[in-house]
């Protein structure tokens, strides 16, 4: 390790890093604004200047820029020296010459990094008699605020938007100091991340809109360590609350799975918590139909009542959910029984889910984390739109196909950080990305090589690839897809860490036998290939887990209310209007007598229930969730819940209490639970190891939830009763709803807010790692459940039932559906977030102008969906199933049409049924197209 | 010995001396003291010099408040402006040390000579911003944080406030 000196003290620091980087590390503060630790250093701010001498003998010395100073054995700095302090002095004044008098009104303010460098560097007044420098702003949709007078110019906006993230939209514009960062016309911002710009940008140019809408500082939030539950990703999330609102999501690093970024799903989408959908009290469905509101003990006695199961007599079964925390399915099934348990899945998606379980518990392949993705150079991904439904892992993807540029980089003997010069370096070098999907993807513009096919035939070149590489032949195929196998498999095979993606997204069951296959014939020639498997939702694998495969599945619990055989139903926070067509629903529930609902928000299900109980959302309860990667991860309340809402798991540990059952009087508490789950289920085993239990105490004490800033504890309630009650214990965690504790070093998982003295902005988050950009010092949150199988021979699962035939040529008039997943829209709860319900669209229908033209129909028409009824042969009778828009989209594989998935009025859909298309009369358009709700700029905050 | 005798005469002098000086203690309340107007007691929220509520809800003050007895809440009114949607103050937790007016940015806190608020209800001391907002500027007569700002209100553009040019042309190369 090379041995520095910095202002006479001898270091030794890691090499390939620079100055900078080996400062922040080493807990020096150095003033920065441009260095960003995923993105490197490009030299654009010049604010981290340090003075660096050629020998002992130098006494001048030159100012140096620390990000752009690689560190070097006996190489001598100084950094508190006259010189590079009034450097970096003056290049702050004159960063605020053109500065407006913002701070109180900004909300950036008290977490600004642009305030936090300048009390750094002790400049204090502006001494520039001349006029400053003003913009208008724009107009960037619901979820970003623009202040374009508070910018700096690091360039961070646009570095992070179009070379890290890939969008297009937002660019500097104009000259030397009249720089303009924008769009080159007012509009919704299109990349799927740009909520990080919140975080990325330095100054309060580009804030949180909702949260201004409603503003608290962050020395006024109380925030939990939590986990997203957006998708099936598991992305570290720091919620914050005040005044029992949730008013904004930022990032919670986790080295190995979302980094330093999450995407706007994830920031944005958590807002439904504060839905007026939201549940506070039970009720109970009375005489006339109405729910009457009840305390919370008479609801339990009324549950212990329901599934008070006598001999024979009243038979309770419960269905689960994969969006509710491991702990409440375990306890329902628990309550239940193993065999009355239905884990909550769609009759489509349960088999596909559990195949993907199966497939990565046997792969020999490595299941990667989003860490381990950036590091593929080469990735072939069959089926699965990532943007759309692990959009994370999209984001993740940019930055493997840049492997190409470090391996190009590493010749020359460029570090890593080395930004600039490494993109001008590569150009459109890449490593190559293939994606075989049924259409266009928002990572088209980095694959070399994109293939539009029916999920069948994604399958079949993938099977095609899997043989090639085992050295079999493929002859069988259509030359062209053969040409696209050979391609694919030699640039998989010349790769050092190939990576394999597919999932359950396109509705195939072969598609993701074909991605085992690929992975494991790379295994039996490789060392490291790696295989991922996307999932719909944030507990879909840990469902999976729990049940095992073969419980029950929608569709036969059915059956058995149907025939009688069911009197009481329990459904944990599952809307099952969302898991199938509306009929087959309504008759479940209309054919059994008891229907208790578990959730946070009203829905249908609900609405349909005799009894409802109000279930505490994420932000106000614990729990474990397993990710797509098979990692088990803890999220905990960020607030306490508020009425009688609480927690899934309390209301079905306390209905068995009540009802005396054996298997609960050992449980007392969250732990407990969490423990019992995981010597039940082997597969969840590890579920303990997500994070330290309540007793943990960091050096003695708990972990705070509040700054120690945090103001107004004796006013807050004083509108209510002068006399302030005493703050709520919190006896499940470690965490404690105060501003006593220590915030310091402890595990990952239990990291509930970042700062640091001197710096109050998310930069302070190097302080907690143990090098910058590094680990967090008190490890990674999570446990890994799914470790790499040993053996490289052919599970049962990998092997593909038959060989498939290629797709059914195409019925005329027949279309079969795909699905297509929208980022903001297909999931159920991040759609009650008003800032995301503006960017939803009404349900649509993707085909292509060839087929529009067939069917008379023009973009934005109506089509009707029907099913052909196969009871009557001959003559073709029909079922409407829906009437969407039409949406134009040539890329969509011949045969196909692409329905948007959880958009209104596709609920009836299943992907890869076989409908007929016709023109609907009379079709008017939902909703008309437009630009920006907010445009006009009179209203509230959105001045331009 | 001497020593002794001495401090005791000089002690004894000076307390002859105090019985001709004039007292400092008033009949309060018959007889009102005089209290400058930087003296700290009630506090009132001002009014900007053109009548519009000051306070901007940039929590400052309820950062800086050591009882932590200010709780306030930010909106955003149709103009443009931030405003608090309520602002209270727990008065009988308030120790007047006037932090909250040393931090606020825009002069909208402030202490007054008044310190006259006993109550029998202890709730009562629990102050809402009607009851706390004034008509008037208080002590600082002229400043008005928006015209110094760079935010765009209602009747304020960009480039309209002090010192400020006007908004730069992005398709302009002109110097
Ligand atoms: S960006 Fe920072 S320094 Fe500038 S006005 Fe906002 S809080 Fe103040
Ligand atoms: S908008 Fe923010 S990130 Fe972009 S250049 Fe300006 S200060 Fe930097
Ligand atoms: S990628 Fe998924 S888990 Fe991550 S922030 Fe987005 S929705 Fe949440
Ligand atoms: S410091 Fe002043 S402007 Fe800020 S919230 Fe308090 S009273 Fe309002
Ligand atoms: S951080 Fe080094 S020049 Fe900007």
């Amino acid at each position: 390790m090379p041995v520095i000196h910095i202002d006479g003290q001898e270091y030794e620091v890691e090499a390939g890093q620079n100055i900078l980087q080996a400062c922040l590390s080493l807990g020096l503060d150095l003033p920065y604004f441009c260095w960003h630790p995923a993105m490197g250093s490009i030299g654009a701010c010049r604010q981290c200047a340090v003075v660096q001498y050629l020998n002992p003998e130098d006494n001048r010395g030159r100012i140096v820029m620390g990000c752009m100073t690689p560190v070097m054995d006996g190489a001598i700095f100084s950094l508190n020296g006259d010189k590079a302090s009034e450097f970096r002095r003056t290049i702050v004044e004159s960063l605020m010459l053109n500065h407006p008098h913002d701070c109180p009104v900004c909300a950036e303010g008290g977490e600004c990094h642009l305030q936090d460098m300048t009390v750094m560097v002790g400049h204090r007044d502006r001494q520039y008699r001349g006029k400053k420098n003003t913009h208008r702003n724009q107009y960037l949709g619901p979820l970003i605020h623009h202040e374009m007078n508070r910018c700096i110019t690091c360039y961070r906006c646009t570095r992070f938007y179009n070379d890290y993230a890939g969008g297009t939209d937002l660019a500097a514009m104009a000259a030397h100091d009249h720089t303009y960062f924008g769009r080159h016309e007012e509009g919704v911002l299109q990349s799927e991340f740009a909520g990080n710009l919140v975080e990325v940008c330095p100054t309060g140019v580009f804030t949180d809109k909702s949260l201004m809408k409603g503003y608290t500082r962050k020395w006024d939030l109380q925030s939990a360590p939590s986990v997203c539950t957006g998708c099936a990703v598991g992305c570290n999330t720091l919620p914050g609350e005040r005044y029992g609102k949730l008013k904004r999501v930022h990032n919670r690093f986790n080295a190995e799975v979302n980094g330093y970024f999450l995407c706007d799903r994830g920031r944005f989408g958590a807002a439904f918590v504060n839905s007026e959908k939201s549940l506070e009290y039970p009720g109970l469905r009375g005489e006339d139909g109405r729910f009457n509101a009840l305390d919370h003990h008479s609801a339990l006695m009324h549950m212990v009542h329901a599934c008070h199961a006598e001999e024979g007599k009243n038979k309770v079964a419960g269905i689960g959910s994969p969006r509710a925390s491991v702990e409440a399915n375990y306890l329902l099934r628990l309550l239940v029984g193993a065999e009355n348990f239905a884990p909550g899945f769609s009759d489509r998606e349960q088999p596909l889910i559990e195949l993907a379980l199966a497939l990565q518990q046997d792969s020999p392949a490595l299941i990667p984390d989003i860490q381990t993705i950036e590091s593929a150079d080469a990735i072939l991904i069959l089926g699965e739109d990532l943007t759309n439904t692990a959009p994370r892992i999209a984001l993740a993807l940019r930055q493997s196909v840049r492997n190409k540029a470090y391996e190009l980089a590493a010749e020359l003997r460029l570090e890593a950080w080395q930004d600039a010069a490494i993109r001008n370096l590569a150009q459109d070098q890449r490593s190559p990305l293939f994606i075989a999907s049924v259409a266009d993807s928002r990572l088209d513009d980095i694959a070399e090589d994109r293939v539009a096919l029916a999920p069948d035939d994604i399958a079949r070149l993938g099977f095609a690839v899997a043989k090639l590489i085992g050295g079999e032949n493929i002859s069988e195929l259509e030359p062209e897809l053969q040409a696209r196998a050979q391609a694919i498999a030699t640039a998989l095979q010349n790769a050092q860490r190939p990576l394999i993606i597919s999932g359950t997204g396109c509705g195939n069951a072969a598609v993701m036998q074909a991605a085992a296959q690929i992975a494991q014939a790379l295994c039996q020639a490789h060392n490291r290939a790696m295989l991922a498997l996307a999932v719909p939702e944030a507990n879909s694998l840990g469902q999976a887990m729990l049940t095992g495969p073969g419980a029950q599945s929608l569709a036969q619990l059915s059956k058995r209310a149907a025939a009688g055989k069911l009197d009481t139903l329990i459904i944990l926070e599952n809307d099952l209007y969302r898991r199938g067509p509306k009929a087959s629903i309504d008759a479940l529930l209309a054919n059994v007598a008891n229907v208790i609902v578990l959730d946070t928000l009203d829905n249908a299900t609900l609405s349909a229930s005799s009894l409802a109980l109000p279930a505490a959302s994420f932000a106000e309860s614990e729990g474990t969730l397993v990710s797509m990667e098979g990692r088990a991860q803890r999220y905990y309340p960020v607030f306490v819940p508020r009425q009688e809402r609480r927690a899934s798991w309390i209301w079905l540990l306390a209905v068995m209490k009540e009802s005396e059952r054996e298997e609960v009087s050992e449980l007392h508490s969250f732990d407990d639970i969490t423990r019992a789950c995981a010597s039940d289920i082997p597969a969840l085993s590890g579920i303990t190891g997500a994070a330290p239990d309540a007793h943990f105490r960091n050096a003695g004490l708990k972990i705070p939830r509040q700054t120690h800033r945090y103001s107004g504890r004796t006013a807050m309630r004083a509108d209510v009763s002068v006399h302030e009650p005493k703050q709520p214990v919190d006896e499940e965690s470690p965490l404690a709803f105060s501003m006593e504790g220590l915030n310091r070093s402890q595990p990952g998982s239990l990291l509930p807010f970042v700062w640091a003295p001197g710096w109050n902005s998310n930069q302070s988050l190097h302080k907690f790692q143990s090098e910058v950009g590094g680990h967090l010092k008190g490890g990674t949150a999570g446990a890994r459940l799914l470790l790499p199988a040993t053996g490289t021979s052919a599970s049962t699962a990998t092997q593909p039932d038959a060989t498939l035939a290629p797709s059914a040529p195409q019925q005329p008039g027949q279309w079969q559906m795909v699905p297509r997943y929208k980022i903001f829209g297909s999931d159920e709860l991040s759609v009650h977030s008003p800032a995301i319900a503006e960017l939803v669209d009404p349900g649509f229908i993707e085909i292509s102008s060839d087929d529009a033209r067939a069917l008379g129909v023009n973009d934005g028409e109506g089509l009707v969906l029907n099913k052909p009824d196969n009871a009557s042969q001959g003559e073709l009778l029909t079922i409407a199933v829906a009437t969407l828009e039409v949406r134009l989209n040539d890329s969509i594989a011949v045969g196909c049409a692409g329905y948007s998935v959880g958009l209104a009025g596709t609920e009836d859909i299943i992907a890869a049924d076989k409908l007929v298309l016709s023109k609907a009369d009379n079709w008017k358009r939902h909703k008309p197209q437009i630009i920006g709700s907010d445009g006009g700029g009179s209203t509230g905050g959105d001045h331009v | 010995m001497f020593k002794s005798l001495r401090s005791q005469l000089t002690t004894i002098w000076t307390i002859l001396q105090h019985s001709f000086t004039p007292a400092e203690t008033v009949q309060y309340p018959e007889e009102q003291p005089y209290l400058a107007p930087r003296y700290r007691g009630r506090i009132v929220l001002t009014r900007d010099p053109d009548g519009d509520e000051r306070c901007v809800a940039c929590n400052l003050c309820a950062a800086a408040c050591p009882p932590d007895c200010i709780a306030l809440q930010q909106g955003v009114r149709e103009d443009g402006r931030w405003y608090p949607e309520f602002f209270r103050i727990n008065f009988s937790r308030c120790i007047m040390c006037g932090m909250c007016e040393e931090a606020c940015p825009t002069n909208a806190i402030q202490l007054t000579p008044d310190f006259e608020m006993c109550e029998y209800e202890r709730q009562s001391m629990v102050y809402e911003k009607e009851h706390l907002l004034i008509s008037g500027t208080g002590k600082y007569h002229d400043y008005n944080f928006y015209r110094v700002s760079g935010l765009a209100i209602d009747g304020k553009d960009k480039g309209q406030g002090q010192n400020e040019a006007q908004p730069i042309d992005v398709k302009s190369l002109l110097p």
